[in-house]
């Protein structure tokens, strides 16, 4: 028995070593940083020991910034996108013809470079000296006035953020909610058929519980996901996002650490530890929601 | 409900590639299924069997032809309006929904003047669960049945709205040996005391004939014989029907009518009025040869294996057209198992002869409607 035991453990040593080193130990790490007052990255000292660093981050406006802007983009993409993404695998597993064409156009963002269409987005939506932006072209035939959504209001710089946001993330979400619904055994659509069930009560009843762990997946990333946004608003907004007013908690745990204002990672360590924070609770939430509509 | 089926056909035509291809899963059906019987829909895999199926049900639209229930047509009804209900071959049970919930289903799908009171459709659902046994079962989930059970779960749940018609696709094929014993027993008494009129499409046409009121029996889409299964087995429409009904195998010989006799292999073996000469199939059931000394056909001896009450002998013979022929007789027989040869007469009720140019039974009409 013992020596079956330690044999176990031998065969773990390799994962072990690797997480220990590259995920436990910076974890640990984070949060001793996180917890030492007046940290000077130079000298390699600190003051004492305290939780001055929370205090002083929940206080930033920087981070209250960062903080508000994430929440929105979660808010607001996240059910966006999974709602659209099963609205357009629905329509994707009807059709018979041309469903190939349609699924790589869905699928085509996926494989494109974030940057790169980052940067088209704004051409798009940009207002220059010389130009309105195709977006303003288009706002302009329906008799608005141009707007400037890269370096305009805010409502409008969110507007695009969130847009953009949605459309990255949709190709992969469509691709998994198709393969969710085409795995769904046809018997049950025919059962159905044959016991004359409104089309609404079919989608209710039966498709829905059947793709709902596959659902579920999506929201946690997709929660997860939309919270460590960054490098969509780099690549819409540049690299100064808390002058755009557009930065995130990411952002600003990146500016904290090697930004203009860098040089501080206690103060990233405490940004973090409070994202994890949020993110742990929400991913909690999730999970107790999904007992009770989640069938696997 | 009387099911009648005029000129039923349908084609299906492959995709891309193959979109000129076409495969005729059921090729111009005329028969009539009589009122509150229990039919079994037999033949080989891929014969269209579940297809006429989808067909009644609905689930499927005919290429030509009609099908009516009693008087009304319902070929251009969808499945809903038809009043039928279906057990699927996997039972499809709504896996989410506890089996209260899968029986009640379809009565919570009824809208308007059709939908029932709250209590109504309980003692409906409480009166299915009785009638197939699964009354304790009722708030548990479709995989922790086992099923035999979910079987009757998705009975209970196809019977739930009265239906006119009952269909069952393939309903023992998941089930293990023992179990399917006592599900087809189950599916007679449920047939019995509800008195609907029941298809169910099987391949096993031991369980067709344990059960079935009639039989239809069809290979590659076309309708080879409908009759009761006694009737079927005693005068096969053709020599497919005889090959496909009876363990063990009906045994067919290269023969041959010589002025009105039945010869095997040169000898002739026994009358056979109002032929005319030609060269024939002869099959022959194992239980049709009679151990006689004297019989006029001679067989070389393989192998005799006692089995209790009968007795199998498995011998030779030139005329055969497989490799070793099978008789049944009654063990009481002393059977002499170290001669090297063995003698029969024939039994005339089991022998039947067969057109070597269509197949179909000569000497008898061939099976068509029910009566």
């Amino acid at each position: 028995m013992k020596r079956k035991r330690s044999s176990g453990w031998l065969y773990l040593l390799p994962a072990i070593l690797l997480l220990g080193a590259f995920m436990v130990y910076p974890l640990i790490d984070v949060l001793i940083y996180s917890v030492e007052e007046g940290y000077n990255s130079a000298s390699q000292t600190f003051n004492g020991v305290g939780l001055y660093n929370y205090s002083h981050v929940l206080r930033d406006p920087y981070f209250m910034q960062a903080l508000k802007n994430t929440f929105i983009i979660v808010i607001i993409t996240v059910p966006v996108s999974t709602g659209l993404a099963l609205l357009i695998s629905l329509q994707l597993s009807k059709i018979k013809k041309l469903r190939d064409l349609f699924q790589t156009v869905f699928f085509l963002p996926y494989v494109t470079n974030t940057l790169a269409v980052g940067l088209v987005f704004m051409i798009l939506f940009k207002r220059t000296p010389y130009s309105d932006g195709l977006i303003n072209l288009m706002i302009s035939i329906f008799g608005a006035g141009p707007v400037d959504f890269i370096d305009g209001p805010y409502a409008a710089k969110m507007f695009v953020m969130c847009f953009y946001t949605v459309w990255v993330v949709l190709p992969f979400k469509v691709l998994i909610l198709t393969s969710a619904l085409a795995s769904v055994k046809k018997e049950y659509y025919n059962a159905a058929r044959v016991d004359g069930t409104p089309r609404w009560r079919v989608f209710t009843k039966i498709t829905l519980p059947a793709i709902s762990p596959m659902l579920f997946y999506l929201i946690i990333t997709g929660f997860i996901g939309a919270f460590k946004a960054y490098s969509d608003e780099v690549a819409l907004f540049g690299t100064d996002l808390n002058a755009a007013g557009m930065n995130t908690i990411v952002g600003y745990i990146y500016d904290m650490l090697y930004g203009n204002g860098g040089g501080y990672p206690s103060y990233a360590a405490a940004a973090a530890l409070i994202l994890f924070a949020i993110v742990l609770t929400i991913t909690v939430i999730n999970l107790m929601v999904s007992r009770k509509h989640v069938h696997y | 409900m009387e099911i009648v089926l005029k000129n039923l056909s349908k084609v299906f035509s492959g995709s891309g590639k193959r979109r000129h291809e076409k495969v005729v899963a059921v090729n111009r059906f005329d028969l009539t299924i009589p009122d509150g019987k229990l039919v079994g829909l037999l033949g080989p895999s891929g014969c269209g069997k579940s297809t006429l199926l989808n067909l009644i049900c609905g689930l499927e639209e005919p290429t030509e032809g009609r099908i009516l229930f009693g008087s009304d047509d319902v070929t251009d009804l969808p499945p809903e309006a038809r009043g039928v209900g279906m057990v699927f071959q996997n039972y499809a049970l709504y896996p989410h929904l506890s089996v209260h919930d899968n029986i009640i289903f379809p009565l919570e799908n009824l809208r308007g003047a059709k939908r029932l009171p709250k209590e109504e459709m309980e003692k409906r659902v409480a009166e299915a669960a009785r009638l197939v046994q699964i009354t304790e079962l009722m708030e548990r989930r479709p995989d922790e049945l086992s099923g035999g059970q979910q079987q009757r779960v998705a009975i209970a749940r196809a019977l739930v709205k009265t239906p006119s018609v009952l269909l069952l696709d393939e309903p023992l094929s998941n089930l293990d040996a023992r179990l399917r014993l006592q599900t087809r027993e189950e599916i007679r008494r449920i047939q019995t005391e509800t008195g609907v009129t029941t298809v169910f499409v099987t391949h096993d046409q031991e369980e067709a004939m344990s059960i079935s009121d009639y039989i239809i029996v069809m290979k590659e889409g076309v309708l080879q014989q409908l009759g009761e299964p006694q009737t079927i087995y005693e005068k096969p429409a053709n020599l497919f029907v005889a090959k496909f009904l009876g363990t063990p195998q009906i045994n067919v010989f290269d023969a041959e009518i010589r002025s009105g006799r039945l010869c095997l292999g040169g000898a002739e073996v026994m009358p056979m009025q109002g032929l005319a000469d030609m060269p024939v199939w002869a099959g022959i059931r194992p239980e049709g040869f009679v151990i006689d000394p004297a019989g006029p056909l001679e067989c070389g001896l393989v192998r005799v294996e006692v089995m209790g009450r009968d007795t199998s002998i498995v011998f030779t013979h030139p005329a055969f057209t497989g490799a070793s022929a099978r008789a049944i007789v009654p063990t009481a027989k002393n059977v002499d198992r170290s001669a090297p040869t063995l003698r029969f007469s024939l039994n005339p009720e089991k022998v039947h002869i067969f057109s070597k140019t269509d197949e179909l039974r000569l000497g008898a009409a061939a099976g068509g409607d029910v009566q």
